[in-house]
């Protein structure tokens, strides 16, 4: 399947290559390298390359291409989403995933890669596997290993993987058992000028984080499970009872985890926190043009909406910015024409606005259309659909954990035409 | 990671050198120094230097340099106890050793010990990088490994099995066979932890092998929910294609119901009834995997909901197909690679059937900060979800997209405009107004791509429209696109007549700048003049003649060619034929308007969310899906019988090597000499060394069996006399050997890799008898040399003999005689024969082998062929596999190995066709418990000598006389035995050796001509075979016929 990765950075150097079938040359990459200019941006590479040999199947994740050399026929999605958990297994791993901390941990690297595809065929890709397998590095532990000589490859071998219940390690034990869940809601939205909603939808998703000893078995459930429109889970619950009962039931995997995603779509339940007011133009003569932006709270539930961040492309022949802002502070970058404006936590008393010119390149015509804005947004203690957890029980395990469950809203693709 | 070194010296040169060869280029290999400094640390003592050596090397493969040169100082650290070294070894082994073969042969026998390892994963590990190494030699080894861990009890372990299946296929594709046999086992097994791999491995190896799936099927549907999320895909495909093979198209139905329904109206009850007479009622089975694969749409993995998308796409009824919807749309809230693959079905599903997606429409709103190719897919879906409900909410939409900064995307905004004008009647004129005020856009890409797109439009109405022509006559000055331009002039010579004060005004416009223009105005231009001059001369004479002598000059070919042939056609002169009489109907003729569709109008050719469907074109391996059967083939085929899972044996005694190939002797002296049509037959050197190994392990096993458990193997290529000359190139280093392998007259590259098997197999204590010729000496010397040497270095305890002696060991003859085993009467039509092949049986080597031929002469097909599991005389037998279906007068030849230990009891077994069973048997005659073997005459003489008194048994006899020249004694005498002739320097005497297939006894016979007497005598251990080899010797000796 999989036949060989190349990771390559935005400036177009190659600096990993990995085989897991015969050797291809790296100059496979060529034909990448070809898309990868005519596309200009890199998010528009097209993500399925043909050469007259191989098929590049490629994924553009923190400023690296993984790109993948496939030969035969192969569901495009099963590569891509297998790159996509390799991209997630190194931000695990090393806390971040970009070329740096890549090179200074190839070996680790390399042993990660080992491990999750025999053949092209994806081995161990669940986290609590591999990190059996391989440990993680941490500072202690390089110290350590530097000066015994002893390794980051785990001595015993991985229990987890040969029971049926791959996600979980056998013989976990915590003095303190608890069991975390976040419930964090994004915003997807798309208003027009006027402010009215063109489209709107909430996806929302339950990150765990279960510390609990033994093997536990958990079952959440909701006040209100039947706001949920459709639901994707973490392959530990139970299919069967959701569909029967609408509860979620499952075996926890150890550490962090992503339970499910939901989404909402309905558009009459989608509230949206915070409205904009925006005026943008651009003058025929004179090479300027106004900005003018008010936010402010729309249905926000009585909760505080921070975290604001109002983001606009600006069209290519805005050469500067220089605006007022009553909060916050912005920042023009003239090389990626991107403004940025940084408000922080909204004040309903005082909504803060900005204000000022913008500055054209001579000479050239106007901009046909006003750029749209980009709106960033955290409320705490909201899910904003208004799902409630009921309660967490567990079975199977005798001490009584600590739970706790945090709500979270925050904008997704929040976008404002203007 | 790299830092910190114990010997900082080394670090600190590494360092430099390092930056070195950043600099330079690609896959140069590593500098000499810094590649000895590694090597040093490599040969060190200190484990946590070979640890950080092998550190920087996999720094270097990463990088993609080349480290080749280190190999053998990295494949000693192969079994070391450090885990993370070793993984690291593994790598880098994995990543030479194609390059490096021979060398890589050094880390075999390491991966061979591992894989009896009482830890699971050790042994899976082990076969993991085993089956990685890509040396085409050890593909017998692999084979045998993955037969093995095919049966190994840790579900894992047959996993990685599995996986190795596809390596070795990739290695070597005449494993074919045998690989299939292993897929059909793992396909059986029981564990969520195979399926996946195993599914895998059948859609490399055999996915047209369809008739495999049809017992596991129900089984694979009920795991299927719990196989790992990666094995769920490729199960989820495979099951989509077997499907398609296996039941009826359950859209029958709606086509049906829809047409009932219409008919009820008007039609008369009878009629309906007729159309209703077949009712389509689905196939549990076919319920089952829909059923089954349902939740998957909930998996978070983007592939298996894809997965399940399209199975419901290609299998479920029209009906049902909108449960996938949701989960469709759910994909494009992942990444910008799923959102284009995903799109890219959604798109093609959606040209099919709106209604799925329409509900969900604004989930295809484009945002400016997608990607472009995004941004397309999506438009490309709202204008196939476009119908006149939505039209205007739709291109209200557009209108927002036509502003956009990507200009390209507001390219193909305008051309979606065109589409849904085209495709909705109602909304043509909308459509066509807007598009006119986009002319006036500032944006040239814009007002070209409208004009193009007008230019389409106005085509199928033309009439209605000269005003929107002349408008763009008058934008005409102002665009600059050239595409525009032309599709303008284009337009004008088209429609001249709708705009006939126009368009001489713009061709006089275009004579003035015809010199400037871009190539395919000029086109535009000439044809605009030629139009005009046959629809209005008297203005356009002079200016068509004027831009004509342009064109003739023009440095682009095409403009000339252009030119000249409207010239001759349409100015009428007298050289020009009969053509230009019809230049008006040439030029004028009505064109139709094109068609604006979809661009994946056809791609629902391919299965969805395959790679070719992405490409649109078809990818190699793609597997096509076959048309629903118009009728269902037998459903219970699927039906599995309650058998007792026998518990994954672990014995190698039940390893099932079931060849249907026949394994013939391929000698081609047999033919010379015996005048035989024995036909060869290829692929005996792979299983004969598969025997061969499978020996050595037996003897590893059991090791008592102080006794020469010897396997002939024979070229095809040299004569027997041939074969006399170079035994005599013989040493002995050592005679005390337990067990005494006899490998003969092979080619040198069989030679080589028999010798490594057996090397490799046998690690601690090795003996090894060689026949060594001349010839291949040196060629297999060098390797064998150095994996002594190897082996010296890698294992404590060595014992190295080698016993170069002589042993030769091929059938002298094979008999073409075959005996009854059951007859046509008694077998109700089904006959069976049987003989002896005199080879060395590759079921197992205490076994005689057997080749059955089966015949159908009834008039019916017999079914289900095969020997009852039972035995009823404990001989252990090695069953043919079943045969499916024999047709009449039909017959077929398969191979079974018997283990007759040494007797010549029959054995009895009971022959099973699927509604009879035949009790028959096979008594041996004693001649044919034995396989031939060569020695030297000394050797001969020196055995003879030790099995002497009770052991010996003698006669003498008086010999026809047409039997005495040697040739007869020798054919007489190998036609009653299956012995090999031994080299004899003194005339009379004749010499023969064998040894008995079960204990592999010695069996010498020598003749002594004493004319007109002979004397025949027998000498070896096992007397009941001596004394009865003796009195067929002296019948046949005897006996006068030839």
């Amino acid at each position: 399947m999989i036949h060989s990765l190349f990771l390559i950075n935005n400036a177009g150097d190659l600096f990993l290559e990995k085989h897991w079938k015969s050797v291809i040359s790296r100059s496979v990459c060529d034909y990448f390298f070809e898309a990868r200019e005519k596309a200009v941006e890199p998010d528009n590479v097209p993500p399925v390359i043909r050469t007259p040999h191989h098929y590049l199947i490629n994924i553009y994740r923190e400023k690296i291409f993984f790109v993948s050399v496939i030969q035969t026929e192969v569901p495009p999605l099963f590569v891509i989403e297998f790159l996509h958990r390799v991209a997630e297994t190194f931000q695990d791993y090393f806390g971040e995933c970009s070329e740096s901390t890549i090179k200074d941990n190839v070996v680790i690297v390399y042993e990660l890669l080992e491990e999750m595809l025999d053949n092209g065929f994806p081995l161990a890709t669940e986290s609590n596997i591999l990190k059996e397998l391989i440990r993680p590095p941490t500072i202690l532990r390089s110290m350590v290993n530097t000066i015994t000589g002893s390794s980051n490859v785990g001595e015993t071998l991985p229990t987890g993987q040969l029971s049926t219940i791959p996600w979980r390690r056998a013989g976990v034990k915590y003095t303190n058992n608890e069991a975390y869940f976040d419930v964090v809601e994004e915003i997807d939205a798309i208003l027009d000028k006027s402010g009215t909603t063109v489209f709107a939808e909430i996806q929302g998703v339950i990150d765990a984080c279960v510390k609990l000893s033994g093997m536990p078995d958990l079952t959440l459930s909701f006040m209100n499970p039947r706001l949920l429109d459709d639901v994707s889970f973490h392959p530990c619950v139970r299919y069967k009872r959701w569909e029967s009962e609408r509860v979620i039931s499952f075996v926890p995997p150890d550490g962090n985890f992503q339970l499910m995603s939901y989404h909402i779509s309905a558009q009459n339940l989608v509230a949206i926190p915070v409205y904009v007011k925006q005026n943008i133009s651009f003058f025929e003569t004179g090479s300027s043009g106004r900005l003018d932006i008010t936010v402010g709270p729309k249905q926000t539930m009585g909760k505080t909406v921070e975290g604001l961040v109002v983001t606009v492309h600006m069209p290519k022949v805005v050469l500067s910015a220089n605006l007022n802002a009553t909060q916050g502070t912005y920042n023009y970058d003239p090389v990626t024409k991107i403004l940025v404006w940084d408000i922080g936590k909204l004040n309903p008393q005082k909504l803060p606005n900005l204000k000022g010119s913008l500055s054209l390149q001579s000479g050239a015509p106007k901009p046909e259309e006003n750029p749209s804005l980009n709106i960033d947004l955290k409320i705490q203690q909201l899910a904003i659909s208004g799902l409630k957890v009921n309660r967490l029980d567990m079975y199977g395990e005798k001490y009584k954990p600590f739970k706790g469950v945090k709500y979270v809203t925050k904008a997704g693709k929040f976008q404002v035409r203007t | 990671m790299l830092g910190m070194s114990a010997n900082s010296v080394s670090y600190n040169e590494q360092g430099s050198v390092e930056s070195g060869v950043d600099a330079a280029q690609e896959n140069s290999s590593i500098p000499g120094s810094f590649s000895s400094d590694l090597k040093e640390m490599l040969e060190s003592n200190k484990e946590s230097l070979k640890l950080e050596a092998m550190k920087r090397i996999v720094g270097l493969i990463a990088k993609g340099k080349n480290a080749s040169e280190l190999f053998p100082a990295v494949v000693k650290n192969v079994a070391s106890k450090n885990i993370e070294l070793k993984k690291l070894v593994y790598v880098y082994l994995v990543r030479y050793a194609e390059e490096q073969q021979d060398l890589a042969l050094l880390s075999i026998s390491t991966f061979q010990r591992a894989l009896k390892d009482p830890n699971q994963l050790i042994r899976a590990s082990a076969l993991r990088v085993l089956s990685s190494i890509r040396v085409p030699i050890i593909v017998p080894i692999m084979m045998l490994a993955i037969k093995e861990a095919a049966t190994d009890l840790s579900p894992y372990v047959r996993k990685t099995a599995a996986h190795a299946i596809q390596k070795l296929y990739s290695l070597d594709p005449d494993q074919k066979e045998h690989l299939i046999e292993v897929i059909e086992k793992l396909l059986k097994d029981k564990s969520t932890l195979v399926a996946g791999s195993v599914v895998m491995a059948f859609e490399e190896v055999c996915p047209d092998r369809i008739d495999l799936i049809h017992k596991n099927y129900r089984k694979l549907c009920n795991l299927l929910v719990d196989v790992e999320e990666w094995g769920q895909v490729v199960i989820i495909h495979m099951l989509t294609r077997y499907a398609r093979t296996q039941f009826v198209s359950p859209w029958r139905e709606d086509a049906m119901f829809d047409e009932n329904n219409e008919k009820a109206f008007y039609d008369s009850e009878e009629e309906r009834k007729v159309e209703q007479t077949k009712p389509y009622i689905m196939d549990p089975d076919h319920r089952l995997l829909l059923r089954n694969t349902k939740p998957l749409l909930q998996s978070r993995n983007t592939a298996v909901v894809m997965a399940v998308s399209q199975l419901y796409w290609h299998l479920a009824p029209k009906h049902e197909l909108s449960i996938i919807t949701k989960s469709l749309v759910r994909l494009l809230r992942s990444h910008r690679e799923v959102q284009y693959v995903v799109l890219q079905n959604i798109a093609t599903m959606s040209i099919q059937r709106k209604g799925m997606f329409e509900p969900f429409m604004k989930s295809f709103y484009v945002r400016s900060t997608d990607a472009t190719h995004i941004k397309t897919l999506k438009l490309e879906i709202l204008t196939n979800l476009a119908n006149e409900a939505n039209i205007s909410t739709i291109l209200r939409e557009f209108q927002t997209y036509v502003k956009s900064q990507d200009k390209a995307f507001a390219a193909a905004t305008i051309q979606a405009i065109g589409r849904c004008a085209t495709n909705i009647s109602e909304v043509t004129d909308t459509c066509l107004n807007g598009l006119v005020l986009l002319l006036s856009n500032r944006d040239e890409t814009v007002v070209a791509e409208s004009v193009v797109v007008i230019k389409k439009l106005l085509q199928t109405q033309p009439s209605q429209h000269s005003d929107i022509i002349k408008h763009m006559a008058k934008l005409f000055d102002n665009i600059t696109v050239p595409m525009a331009r032309a599709s303008i002039l284009w337009l004008m010579g088209e429609y001249c007549e709708h705009v006939p004060k126009i368009a001489p005004d713009v061709l006089r416009k275009m004579a003035k700048t015809f010199t400037n223009e871009e190539d395919i105005v000029k086109l535009q231009i000439v044809n605009l003049a030629a139009k005009l001059y046959l629809t209005n001369s008297k203005q356009t004479k002079l200016l068509t003649q004027y831009i004509l002598n342009l064109g003739k000059y023009d440095q682009n070919y095409d403009i000339r060619d252009r030119t000249r042939f409207i010239r001759q056609l349409i100015v009428p002169n007298e050289k020009s034929g009969a053509l230009s009489k019809y230049a008006r109907r040439i030029l004028m003729a009505p064109k139709p308007a094109p068609v604006l569709q979809s661009a994946f109008k056809d791609r629902d050719r391919f299965q969805l969310g395959t790679l070719s469907h992405t490409l649109n074109s078809q990818a190699s391996g793609y597997l096509e899906l076959s048309d629903w059967p118009a009728v269902a083939p037998d459903q219970s085929v699927r039906n599995v019988e309650v058998v007792k899972e026998a518990g994954a044996p672990a014995l190698r005694k039940s390893k099932t090597a079931k060849s249907n190939e026949k394994f013939y002797s391929d000698s081609e002296e047999e033919e010379e000499e015996e005048e035989e049509g024995s036909s060869s037959e290829g692929s005996s050197s792979s299983s004969s060394e598969e025997s061969v190994s499978e020996s050595e392990s037996e003897e590893n096993s059991d090791d008592s069996n102080k006794s020469s458990s010897s396997q002939s193997e024979k070229s095809s290529s040299e004569s027997d006399s041939e074969k006399k000359k170079k035994t005599l190139k013989n040493k002995k280093l050592q005679q005390q050997k337990p067990d005494i392998l006899i490998i003969t007259y092979l080619p040198p590259q069989i030679m080589q890799k028999t010798l490594l098997l057996i090397i490799m197999t046998k690690y601690i204590l090795i003996h090894i008898v060689l026949s060594i010729s001349t010839q291949f000496f040196v060629n297999c010397m060098c390797s064998l040399l150095h994996l002594c040497v190897f082996l010296a270095c890698q294992f404590d305890v060595v014992s190295w003999h080698v016993h170069v002696s002589l042993q030769a060991s091929s059938p002298v003859f094979v008999p073409e005689t075959s005996h009854e085993l059951l007859h046509r009467m008694t077998g109700k039509g089904l006959s069976a024969q049987y003989r002896f092949t005199r080879q060395p049986c590759i079921y197992g080597n205490s076994m005689v082998s057997l080749q059955l031929t089966l015949s159908n002469s009834s008039d019916q097909a017999l079914e289900n062929i095969h020997i009852s599991e039972k035995s009823s005389t404990g001989q252990n037998i090695h069953r043919f596999n079943a045969i499916e279906r024999l047709e009449p007068q039909a017959s077929v030849t398969v191979s079974m190995g018997v283990d007759f230990n040494d007797s010549t009891q029959a054995a009895n077994f009971q022959l099973c066709t699927k509604e009879d069973e035949f009790s028959v048997s096979i008594q041996p005659a004693v001649g044919e418990l034995l396989l031939p073997i060569t020695m030297s005459e000394a050797d001969f003489t020196k055995e003879q000598g030790k099995l002497m008194g009770m052991n010996e048994s003698s006669a003498t006899i008086t010999m026809t006389p047409e039997n005495v020249s040697s040739q007869s004694v020798n054919r007489k005498v190998v036609s009653v035995a299956n012995i090999g002739v031994i080299p004899s320097s003194q005339e009379n005497i004749y010499r023969f050796a064998g040894k008995t297939v079960s204990s592999g006894s010695l069996v010498l016979v020598s003749v002594a001509l004493k004319d007109p007497d002979a004397v025949i005598t027998i000498n070896t251990e096992k007397t009941v075979i001596g004394s009865m080899l003796l009195r067929q010797f002296k019948t046949a000796l005897t006996n006068s016929c030839p």
